[in-house]
């Protein structure tokens, strides 16, 4: 296709460091008309580790469908470098989806398919490339997640951590620049999240890629994520944004300390 | 764009020139060539040099581990790569990746296929034998202990199995009736017999269609959504659940639903027996039988023994249809797909069973004289 399209991957020499590449502008989150979050903003930067926190049933998940066009919002804006994903359809849709990767949190893996076909399925439908090549950058990224051993087993023969791992390796099938991680940590062991981790700054770092992050788990937070935005129930909204070791060690807010530090009495207060 | 120049050095040396974004999009226009490269000169040392590469995604590291990898006599090295990129392709062991060390299981020969295949059937013959006996001994609990049934879940699936197959099991029972008289009415209307009509429909739709019509409904209906539900269940790890809290799967599931259905199947059964009367009743006033005349004719054809060996019927049928949808449902594996394996197997077995099932009510009715 000849048009210019914003959201494809440029490397790093050509990205502007802290250019605006997701805007979430005004979102009122929720279902069928009913908000459970209002009035919701904040903007990622292109190459960001970026993390949606809070506590559960908060809307963070509920965001994150809004972000990808799954759910539309109750109303509201979610813009990929200045286009807007809501009320986006058709082929509009589905080319601004082809430039993320969604790891679900089941890791949503095909169940007839091998692990190999699950990730060898999206650069089939868009790469071209050929039957040789596809396969070896699928066991690249089966290896990326140290899965290259188990490329012939179908999704039910693995363990949940497992499969949770080969849905990452799918959503970075294409070398998407945003990935969107809907609780990445939660099944794996502490060793395969360190991994993940590092995986996760890497290609943050080496290729610019920008990551969304849902999660709950702190370790992770602290280790991979550059700013954060966390969401409260009772506030209906955001009660912080920024760096999380900032929020954890200065916030002025308690609620936001005792979440940073595991402090249920605080948090309740 | 990608693009690639090959420069053969008075040393001996090929060097590939790869230049421009190596990535998923433009990767494959050089791929082919790059292969080609190195496959027309198996001898010569090979040097991909790589400086004027800008871009390098996760495609672009695969044609640089492609070209590392290719088993030939003389090496293949990378150099010029910018840090960014050696970086990614460092996380690759690249005669690792290059070869698949997990291939996917190959067809097994087709004596064990056949070896595998009756052992399952022999697996799935004794599970059913001990369903049976635990289902039976789940009625029986349920029977000297009516309080311990899950009498709202009972209700319910009365609704479902009952209720809301009401609709379907009259109008096919109705157009049966109809389809029925019509073809009969027609020839034997040359032999001035189409009164006799009437004792066709009669007793076929209370001895035999009636019952085995509805049933097959039920066994496509409720049988596929009791597996299908019970399935679920079972993939989500409710029925793990429920017998880790110390209760018995088939009390605590298939029992509500067996009662259910043998509640409500004999109820469709007069149903249908009815809407297929009446369909033929109508069917015959055009071939100038009135209503009253046709009900005559099948009063005096259909004895009562008659409506009762159809009526018996359906409770058999009644516990069938669900303890197959029910066994199917618990005998669910695990993925997505199995959900869908079960009720089809419920829906496929059930059939099968009720058909055998008829075949034998048919021979014990003639050999007791019924």
């Amino acid at each position: 296709m000849a048009t210019h399209d914003p959201l494809a991957a440029e490397g790093p020499a050509r990205r502007t460091p802290g250019e605006v590449l997701i805007e979430v502008d005004h979102l009122y989150a929720g279902y069928d008309g009913t908000a459970i979050l209002d009035d919701v903003s904040f903007n990622i930067r292109a190459g960001e580790v970026f993390g949606i926190l809070g506590g559960s049933g908060g809307g963070k998940s509920t965001i994150l469908k809004h972000m990808i066009g799954l759910v539309p919002p109750v109303s509201g804006h979610v813009r990929f470098a200045g286009e807007d994903i809501v009320g986006a359809d058709g082929e509009e849709l589905e080319r601004l989806r082809r430039r993320f990767g969604v790891m679900y949190q089941s890791g949503a893996l095909f169940g007839s398919m091998t692990l190999l076909e699950n990730v060898r399925l999206p650069i089939e439908v868009y790469s071209g490339l050929p039957g040789d090549a596809m396969n070896l950058i699928a066991r690249m990224k089966l290896a990326l997640v140290g899965l290259d051993a188990f490329t012939g087993h179908l999704p039910s023969e693995i363990s949940g951590g497992m499969q949770k791992r080969a849905g990452i390796a799918r959503a970075m099938a294409l070398d998407p620049s945003i990935l969107f991680l809907d609780e990445p940590s939660s099944g794996l062991d502490p060793i395969t999240s360190a991994t993940l981790d590092a995986t996760v700054r890497r290609l943050a770092e080496s290729l610019g890629v920008t990551f969304v992050i849902v999660t709950h788990d702190l370790p992770s937070v602290f280790a991979s994520i550059d700013r954060v935005v966390l969401l409260d129930k009772k506030a209906r909204g955001i009660i912080a944004e920024g760096d999380p070791r900032e929020l954890r060690d200065s916030s002025p807010d308690p609620r936001v300390r005792a979440f940073f530090r595991r402090e249920p009495e605080k948090a309740a207060a | 764009m990608a693009a690639l120049a090959i420069n053969d050095l008075p040393d001996g040396r090929r060097v590939l020139a790869l230049d421009g974004r190596l990535d998923s999009n433009t990767v494959r226009a050089v791929w082919s060539d790059a292969h080609r490269a190195l496959a027309d000169a198996p001898g010569k040392p090979v040097t991909v040099d790589a400086a004027k590469v800008d871009y390098c995604d996760g495609a672009g590291v695969a044609l640089l581990i492609d070209l590392i990898a290719q088993e030939r006599a003389a090496p293949v090295e990378i150099a010029n790569l910018k840090p960014a990129f050696e970086l990614l392709l460092k996380q690759f062991d690249p005669k690792r990746v290059a070869k698949d060390i997990d291939p996917e299981v190959k067809r097994r020969p087709a004596i064990e296929e056949i070896g595998r295949a009756a052992a399952a059937v022999w697996k799935d013959i004794a599970e059913q034998i001990t369903f049976i006996g635990e289902l039976s001994a789940a009625l029986f609990h349920a029977l000297l202990r009516p309080h311990t049934v899950r009498w709202r879940d009972v209700w319910r699936v009365c609704e479902r199995v009952g209720v809301d197959a009401l609709p379907i099991v009259a109008l096919i029972s109705f157009l049966l009736g109809m389809i029925l008289a019509f073809q009969s009415a027609v020839p034997m209307k040359r032999f001035g017999a189409e009164i006799f009509v009437a004792d066709l429909i009669g007793l076929s739709m209370l001895r035999e269609l009636g019952p085995l019509m509805t049933a097959i409904l039920l066994a496509g209906r409720s049988g596929a959504a009791f597996a299908a539900e019970i399935g679920t269940m079972r993939v989500n790890q409710e029925v793990d659940a429920i017998t880790t809290m110390g209760l018995d799967p088939v009390r605590f599931l298939v029992t509500p639903r067996v009662i259910a259905a043998l509640l409500m199947t004999p109820l469709l059964v007069l149903f249908s027996m009815l809407l297929g009367l009446v369909g033929g009743a109508i069917t015959m006033t055009s071939f100038s039988i009135p209503v009253v005349t046709f009900m005559k004719e099948v009063e005096s054809a259909v004895s009562f023994t008659d409506f009762m060996a159809g009526f018996v019927k359906s409770f058999v049928f009644a516990i069938l249809i669900a303890g197959i949808g029910c066994l199917r449902g618990l005998q669910t594996a695990a993925g997505a797909s199995a959900v869908g394996e079960s009720a089809t197997r419920a829906v496929v077995s059930g059939i099968i069973l009720l058909v055998v099932v008829d075949g034998i009510f048919a021979v014990a009715f003639y050999i007791l004289n019924i």
